[in-house]
This record gives C-alpha cells, sequence and structure tokens, in this order.
C-alpha cells in the first residue's frame, strides 16, 4: 500500500508492475533517485542522455497540486533548454523584467531586470511547478523515445535505506507490495521533508523564521501589467507586512500576505477570510473588486537550514533534501536543479570508470557551498522584510524613505535577491586563470551566453568538456587523465559581444569548460600542457608532474 | 584613507548645533528615523567598507 500524503496536479507517470518486483535476488541499477520533483526529473534526464541508466523512485504519479516554485531563472532556463525542455517553458511561462516596490501608499521604485543582448534565454518566467516537472517529463518520454535509460517509476515508495560499502539497499512499497532493489548510487531528491534524510538518521540544522505568509492564487482576467508588485507595510486591510503581486500563466495571479508569527492557521485558511484580504488589496489598484476565483491557498512558514554534508558514502542529497531557503529570490528550485546538473556529469564519469571517488566529494563541496551562498541572501532578505529588533525596524524604513527620493538607497531595499548561479571561485575542481580577461567568464563561472548569427554560445557547447578557442590554434581534441575535450572554435573578429564577454582586451584565447558549462581555466594561447594540468583538477584527479 | 579619528571638522561647535537643531522638537521615534537616514547618507557618501568597518569597530 502507498498511501497519498498529497493530491496530484496530474497523472504523469502511473503505477506499473515491473520485472524487479518478482525478481528472486535484488535488480542492481547503477543510479537510484528517489523522488520525480524538478531535481529528481532533471537528473535522470541528463544522466540518460549522456547514456548512463537511471531509475526515478516516486511515491506519487506526478507532480504535486499547486504552483509552488513559480519562479525560474535563466540559469535554470539554460540548463532545460540543454536537456530539452526549455523552449517549452519560456513558450508557456511569463517572462517578466520590470518590478515595483510600494512603501505603504507610496512607490520607493521600479527596477528593470535589463535584459542583456545576446542570450537565449529571459532573465526570469513565472510557471507554475507542476507545469515545469511535465515539460521535464515530456523531455525525459522523448529521450526514452530516443534510448535513453531512463525509468521512472510511479507509486513506489522507498521504506528503508541499507548503505553498504558496494551498494546501497532500498526497500520499495507498491500498491502489489514491498521488493528490494540494489543501487550503486542513491541520490535523494525527495523534498524539504526528506524521507530518506530521516531514514538515515541526518539531522537538517538552521534557523526557523517566525513568520507565515498566506499564498491565495487568483485566477482573473485583470489590467495589472506583468510586473512584479511587492509592498513594504501595504496600505489595503488586512495585508500585514508586505505583499506581493505577480502574474504565472493562465490568468492565474500569486498574492502573498505576510502574516506574522501568532495566527490561528485554520481561521486564515477560510476562503472567506482569503477573499477579504484579496478583495481590499485588488480593490485598491483598480477601486472596485474584479471577478476572480481561488486557485489554490496555503500558509507558509520557512526554515533557512542546510544539511552538514550532502555526500553520506554511496547516498547523496540534492535540492531541498539538502539545503532549505526562505522563498525570497527564488532559490529554492532553482538552485536544486543547479544541484542536479552538477552531479549528473559528475555521476555519469563515475558509472563509466572514469573519475575516482573524490569526484563526488566536490559535489558536495561545490554545492554547499551554493547552499551556503543562498541561504546567506536568503536571510538577508528576510531580515529586511522581518526586521527582528526594533533599531532593525528604523533602519528598514530610513532605507525606503530614501529610496524614493535618493538613488543610492535603492540597492539596500531587500524584497529578495533573485536567483543567479554561484561562482566556484578558488574550489578545488577549478585552475588557473592566465588571460587576464573580463571577471564575468573567470574560472568558476557558468559560462555566459551569447548569440552565435544563428545560434547561441551556450547551445554550441559539448555535452562533455568543451575546448573554447576564440581566435587561437587548438587541437581538434585534448585527452588528459580520462578527459576528452572536444574543441569549440570560434571567431570574435566581426562579433564584439564575444569579445566583450570572453576576450576583454586580449586579442585570443582559450577555455576549458566543464559539462555543466562551468568555467574550469583560461589562457591567451594554446598551451598543450597547462591545459593537461587544468584537465587533471576538473576531474579531481592529481596534476601530473611537470 | 584609512578611518581618522582626529579632529577633521572646521567649526566643531556650529556643527554640533547643527546637528541638535536638526532634532529640534523632535519625538523619539521622529529622531531615530532622522539619525537612521542619517547614517545612511554618511555611509554612502564614505562608501569605502573598510573605513565604514573601522568606523563600526570604533564605535562600539
Amino acid at each position: 500500500m502507498v498511501a497519498a500524503r498529497y493530491q496530484t496536479a496530474v497523472t504523469l507517470y502511473p503505477y506499473q508492475k515491473v520485472a524487479d518486483q518478482a525478481a528472486s535476488t535484488p535488480a542492481r541499477h547503477p543510479v537510484v533517485i528517489i523522488g520525480g520533483g524538478p531535481v529528481g526529473l532533471a537528473l535522470a534526464l541528463d544522466l540518460g542522455q549522456r547514456g548512463t541508466p537511471a531509475l526515478v523512485l516516486d511515491d506519487h504519479e506526478g507532480p504535486g497540486l499547486g504552483s509552488k516554485a513559480i519562479c525560474f531563472a535563466k540559469r535554470t532556463l539554460d540548463i532545460a533548454t540543454r536537456l530539452g525542455a526549455g523552449a517549452a517553458m519560456v513558450e508557456k511561462g511569463v517572462v517578466w523584467s520590470l518590478g515595483k516596490v510600494f512603501h505603504g501608499d507610496g512607490k520607493v521604485f521600479e527596477f528593470d531586470l535589463l535584459p542583456e543582448d545576446g542570450h537565449r534565454n529571459p532573465a526570469f518566467i513565472n510557471l507554475q511547478q507542476p507545469y515545469f516537472e511535465t515539460f521535464l517529463f515530456d523531455a525525459i518520454r522523448r529521450a526514452q523515445a530516443g534510448g535513453a535509460p531512463i525509468e521512472v517509476r510511479g507509486g513506489n515508495r522507498v521504506t528503508d535505506v541499507r548503505p553498504a560499502e558496494d551498494q546501497v539497499g532500498l526497500t520499495v512499497d507498491t500498491p502489489d507490495g514491498p521488493y528490494a532493489v540494489e543501487a550503486d548510487w542513491v541520490i535523494a531528491c525527495d523534498g524539504a521533508r526528506s524521507p530518506t534524510r530521516d531514514m538515515l538518521g541526518l539531522s537538517f540544522d538552521g534557523r526557523v523564521f517566525e513568520d507565515s505568509f498566506l499564498i491565495a492564487d487568483v485566477k482573473m482576467q485583470a489590467p495589472f501589467p506583468t510586473e512584479r508588485w511587492f509592498w513594504f507595510d501595504p496600505p489595503f486591510k488586512g495585508a500585514g507586512q508586505s505583499a506581493l503581486l505577480h502574474k504565472q500563466p493562465d490568468d492565474i495571479w500569486r498574492i502573498d500576505f505576510q502574516l506574522g508569527w501568532d495566527i490561528d492557521r485554520e481561521e486564515e485558511l477560510k476562503p472567506q477570510r482569503i477573499c477579504a484580504r484579496v478583495d481590499e488589496m485588488l480593490s485598491a489598484q483598480t477601486g472596485e473588486v474584479p471577478e476572480y476565483a481561488l486557485e489554490w491557498t496555503s500558509i507558509y512558514t520557512f526554515q533557512c537550514r542546510r544539511m552538514q554534508a550532502f555526500r553520506h558514502g554511496r547516498v547523496l542529497f540534492a535540492g531541498d533534501s539538502a539545503h532549505q531557503v526562505s522563498p525570497f529570490g527564488a532559490r529554492g528550485a532553482n538552485s536544486g536543479v543547479q544541484d542536479a546538473e552538477n552531479l549528473a556529469w559528475k555521476l555519469d564519469l563515475m558509472c563509466n570508470g572514469l573519475a575516482e571517488d573524490a569526484l563526488l566529494d566536490t559535489y558536495a563541496e561545490e554545492r554547499e557551498y551554493a547552499a551556503d551562498e543562498n541561504i546567506l541572501n536568503s536571510t538577508r532578505s528576510t531580515d529586511f522584510m522581518t526586521p527582528k529588533s526594533e533599531i532593525s525596524q528604523v533602519f528598514r524604513n530610513a532605507v525606503l524613505e530614501l529610496a524614493a527620493r535618493a538613488p543610492f538607497a535603492r540597492p539596500l531595499v531587500n524584497s529578495g535577491r533573485l536567483s543567479v548561479p554561484c561562482v566556484y571561485d578558488g574550489l578545488t575542481l577549478f585552475g588557473e586563470d592566465h588571460l587576464d580577461g573580463p571577471p564575468a567568464t573567470r574560472p568558476g563561472t557558468p559560462a555566459v551566453d551569447c548569440k552565435l548569427g544563428q545560434t547561441f554560445l551556450l547551445e554550441r557547447l559539448h555535452p562533455g568538456f568543451t575546448l573554447l578557442a576564440i581566435d587561437a590554434d587548438t587541437p581538434e581534441q585534448i585527452e588528459a587523465g580520462g578527459l576528452l575535450a572536444r574543441r569549440l572554435e570560434l571567431s570574435a573578429q566581426t562579433n564584439p559581444l564575444l569579445a566583450e564577454r570572453y576576450l576583454g582586451n586580449a586579442p585570443s584565447a582559450v577555455y576549458l569548460i566543464r559539462p555543466d558549462q562551468h568555467i574550469v581555466a583560461r589562457w591567451p594561447t594554446f598551451d598543450h600542457e597547462a591545459v593537461k594540468r587544468a584537465s587533471h583538477i576538473a576531474i579531481g584527479k592529481a596534476a601530473p608532474c611537470p | 584613507m584609512p578611518l581618522t579619528l582626529h579632529p577633521n571638522i572646521t567649526d566643531p561647535d556650529g556643527f554640533y548645533q547643527e546637528l541638535l537643531d536638526a532634532h529640534e522638537g523632535k519625538t523619539k521615534a521622529d529622531s531615530d528615523a532622522l539619525n537612521a537616514r542619517l547614517i545612511l547618507i554618511l555611509a554612502n557618501h564614505i562608501g569605502d567598507r573598510a573605513v565604514l568597518r573601522d568606523a563600526l569597530e570604533a564605535a562600539k
């Protein structure tokens, strides 16, 4: 029996009986992913496209009901594009870049996440999470049809995890009863309440914020522009300390009210009570209450916390199971998808015997570093939005008052620092920077996109390692320490944007770029020994002696 | 330029009077708000994070 823990939005992977359930000895799988949310599906897709078998076990048969994560950032879209799901997301999603910040009755300022030229994907789209998961799953189906070894088993709940030295044993419950499987690697993508984490008795420490937020997603045809509107101390009745209005696809609007800590949840979730709040907010904008319907409502409190270690031998944690942040800044699902892409190529090399165990330690190193950055940003936003003392309230209001009349104060206003990918400055797998080039493409950064005629740079990068040669002579490919990097040859002579982003003042450049599109090292010209050295470093192997 | 803790204001008595005048007749809350704005404006003018850090330390 597998009892539902939540309602699903749509059925994507209905339970089906499989041969493993009748096997007399447990079947062995290279990679078992627990949880088919955005992180688990992205990981399975990435692995499968690289040819490494991925088995996803999910205790439901599709994404959970409710919009949940609604804001997907450019890096996530770049990853989804690489995986073949990005175009559908951007087409369905609401693209936005304008935001307005209000304090009480007055507008403090507005911002434009000025789209830079030459990127395939926008800075942000709003898209309900079930769509995001559905588009990933559609891409999985297409990959499966093309022979990618991906399997998603719905109605399969992992009830026991037994890590051993050379494998991990799993007990899986199904509508037809339990069965056992073994995995070389288990990746727990089972969310903030991760049952896997609990089964292994691992802790999840951090800070609980004493605040409650009410989400009301309403469906209406309203004349509001596609902008993010955020109020500190909203002037409309019952809105609490802050409020947010943001558009999603299908004429759905996300409305968020910050209600404080000491509330009666049950009472506040009553539709008539929610509607009273929404009425006040909407009529304050248009003078009347437009027709609308409540689509999805929820009250959440949040924590900023993370596991001490994302890797426990053959069990690794990714996404919310490993780290949890406040929703301000859209750093939950977005960072989880980056976990998945960080892990996919490393697991792929491991499963193919091309890397040593230490490579998986760097997954933990890099993504723990990223989680700390996300938690820091998210905590700072929360401290601004919910001042914790009288004096922090005084400073917060001083910033808001000044921001309305002095530009210098606007960067201090913090209603969420929107998710940008982490730069792995100085971490183990990154090498030298001998180019004196633009900081935006230094080692550790994710490669910056750039228009190349009819295509874009990120799409031209190889699935494995890329040796990017800009007006430089390099071999077609280079093999070192088990790593194969293939050349991508470009000229910046008629592409000033490429020169600006990758050359700076240098006449030529050679970049070594990872499968997850992060830059390993860069040089002004091709130096065989230097590239070999960086190639070893990039997969966690000791560099050969010079 | 490092943080200076040596006299640097011309006409110190005049400045002090202007500072107090700015708070004249204000409630505690309004005065606190004025001080906060003033700190933010001065901090932005200084800009240099090292100097600001030293100033925070010196004020403790």
